[in-house]
């Protein structure tokens, strides 16, 4: 007889992540979520932060969206870049964005990044990596510019630049090179453009166009698709089927509705 | 099912074993999927072999241009996708072997003659097999082109055309339709009893690079560039051309 386990009655309850991972060692295998194996890169210059990522969605091998958007909106000064499961981030950020007016609503104020980064780390600690969101999380407050990364597992980290995703170590080669101490605007979006096209070529999981996100003091400037660097080529003939290529096999026709001489409608009037 | 049972008790305690004194198993994978597709088609008096040159492993590019696609003799070109050493090995071994038959019978090797040598020499590895997925193409014995496609451990066809490779579920569908005619009502359908596409060699040229370009666009470990062997009576001409390297 099998021995009979008490329910814990505090904390949080994986007994659901027990049952998958047991049915899937006798053979059950669960649904595929699309991944973004992306890269996306944080930098803070002279007067602010400037994010990036890449648009690539991947489903394994086969890109399952050319042009996704991965800069986040938060807060009307603060936007989050996320990599990962696509659904994770996604939700992710829109719950803390929703929590963060709601705050903003009831203090009167203006939201910090600190906020949203302490919200963020402890919803993920919550989960125990579970929730697979990799986020570079920035925004400019009344303190000033900040940057942060947030892992899955909750960690969290705070630095003037930062690259997360399969393509980081690519991005961040070209930070390590270039970033220096209080860049000018125009610098430092180049830098991060560079930072996202090194990810796009020579990462597998990042590809398509480059999206920058530029936030300082009152102001944002979302540039999506600021660089587009991987054009389709023209094809070279055109693949119109000639009308009647599809076969009919078989037609019906069914009247829905049967009008009799009773039921017609007057138009005497 | 009791998933009750499957649940570790929470006041159960883990046996102490020493790591050492664990029976472990002791794993070798000499097996790795370094990525690319490859294709042939047949034409009346042609072949056309493509096949992009990307080489990878995992999320990463081993490098742009890694040529898998090898000229066999003026009328024979072998393609292959699937572990780089594995395709290597096969096509040192088939060009080994079509020296040795020049020596042996002073003349050259027909395409039908090293296809039936690739399929023995793949299934004498039946039990340790070759991670390579390899396609033939060239002239048969009356000048028509012949496209041979094999899986890794050495089962043949002869066809009009074929796809391999990490795209071939994307571009294999492709050809059908528009190689083979399948599916399209009013054109006649290139069978199997016809191992010959009726085209002509600018339209699979044309066919041939739509192919690889929209594979790229979908398939992460296709791009960088396109190699293209044409095959014909003057012998074989290549062709390259570039490809998204993102």
């Amino acid at each position: 007889m099998a021995a009979r386990v008490e329910l814990e009655t505090t904390g949080f309850d994986f007994g659901l992540t027990r049952r998958n991972a047991a049915l899937e060692s006798k053979g059950t295998t669960a649904p595929k979520a699309t991944k973004t194996g992306t890269t996306i890169v944080g930098l803070i210059f002279k007067d602010g932060v400037v994010l990036g990522a890449d648009t690539r969605a991947t489903e394994g091998p086969i890109v399952a969206d050319k042009n996704c958007e991965k800069i986040h909106y938060i807060a009307p000064n603060m936007y989050c870049c996320g990599a990962g499961t696509a659904a994770d981030t996604e939700f992710t950020t829109n719950m803390i964005s929703s929590q963060m007016e709601l705050h903003s609503l009831s203090t009167g104020r203006e939201t910090r990044v600190v906020t949203a980064m302490t919200m963020l780390k402890q919803y993920l600690f919550r989960y125990q990596g579970h929730i697979s969101a990799a986020l570079v999380l920035g925004g400019y407050d009344v303190t000033g510019p900040h940057l942060y990364t947030i892992y899955p597992h909750g960690s969290t980290d705070k630095l003037p630049f930062v690259t997360m995703g399969s393509g980081s170590l690519a991005a961040m080669a070209i930070f390590e090179s270039r970033w220096r101490k209080d860049m000018e605007r125009q610098d430092a979006i180049d830098l991060v453009k560079d930072a996202i096209e090194a990810g796009i070529f020579n990462d597998l999981g990042s590809g398509s166009n480059v999206d920058v996100c530029v936030i300082e003091k009152g102001h944002v400037d979302y540039l999506r698709n600021y660089a587009r660097p991987n054009e389709r080529a023209l094809k070279e003939q055109s693949y119109t089927f000639a009308r009647g290529t599809t076969a009919v096999l078989k037609s019906s026709v069914r009247h829905l509705v049967q009008v009799t001489d009773e039921d017609a409608m007057d138009t005497t009037l | 099912m009791d998933f009750a049972a499957l649940a570790p008790s929470a006041n159960s305690v883990m046996p102490s074993v020493h790591p050492t004194s664990q029976a472990k198993e002791a794993a070798f994978s000499p097996y790795e999927d370094h990525g690319g597709t490859n294709l042939a088609i047949a034409g009346a008096d042609f072949c056309v072999i493509a096949s992009d040159t990307r080489q990878s492993n995992g999320y990463h590019i081993n490098t742009r241009f890694a040529p898998k696609t090898f000229k066999l003799t003026d009328k024979t070109v072998l393609t292959t996708a699937g572990c780089q050493p594995d395709c290597n090995m096969v096509a040192t071994r088939v060009r080994q072997h079509i020296e040795w038959y020049k020596y042996t019978h002073n003349r050259s090797i027909s395409t039908a003659a090293i296809a039936q040598m690739l399929s023995i020499m793949l299934y004498q590895k039946r039990f340790f097999p070759y991670y390579d997925f390899n396609i033939l193409g060239g002239l048969d014995e009356e000048g028509r082109g012949a496209v041979y496609s094999y899986d890794s451990i050495g089962s043949m066809e002869r066809v009009p055309c074929q796809c391999c490779g990490s795209a071939s579920a994307l571009i294999q569908p492709f050809l059908d339709n528009q190689v083979r005619n399948k599916n399209q009502k009013g054109k006649e359908e290139v069978t199997a009893f016809d191992p010959v596409a009726k085209l002509s060699l600018e339209t699979t040229l044309k066919i041939v690079k739509d192919a690889f370009t929209s594979a790229t666009e979908r398939d992460i470990y296709t791009g960088d560039s396109l190699q293209i062997f044409i095959v014909t009576r003057d012998g074989v001409e290549e062709q390259r051309y570039p490809l998204k390297r993102d």
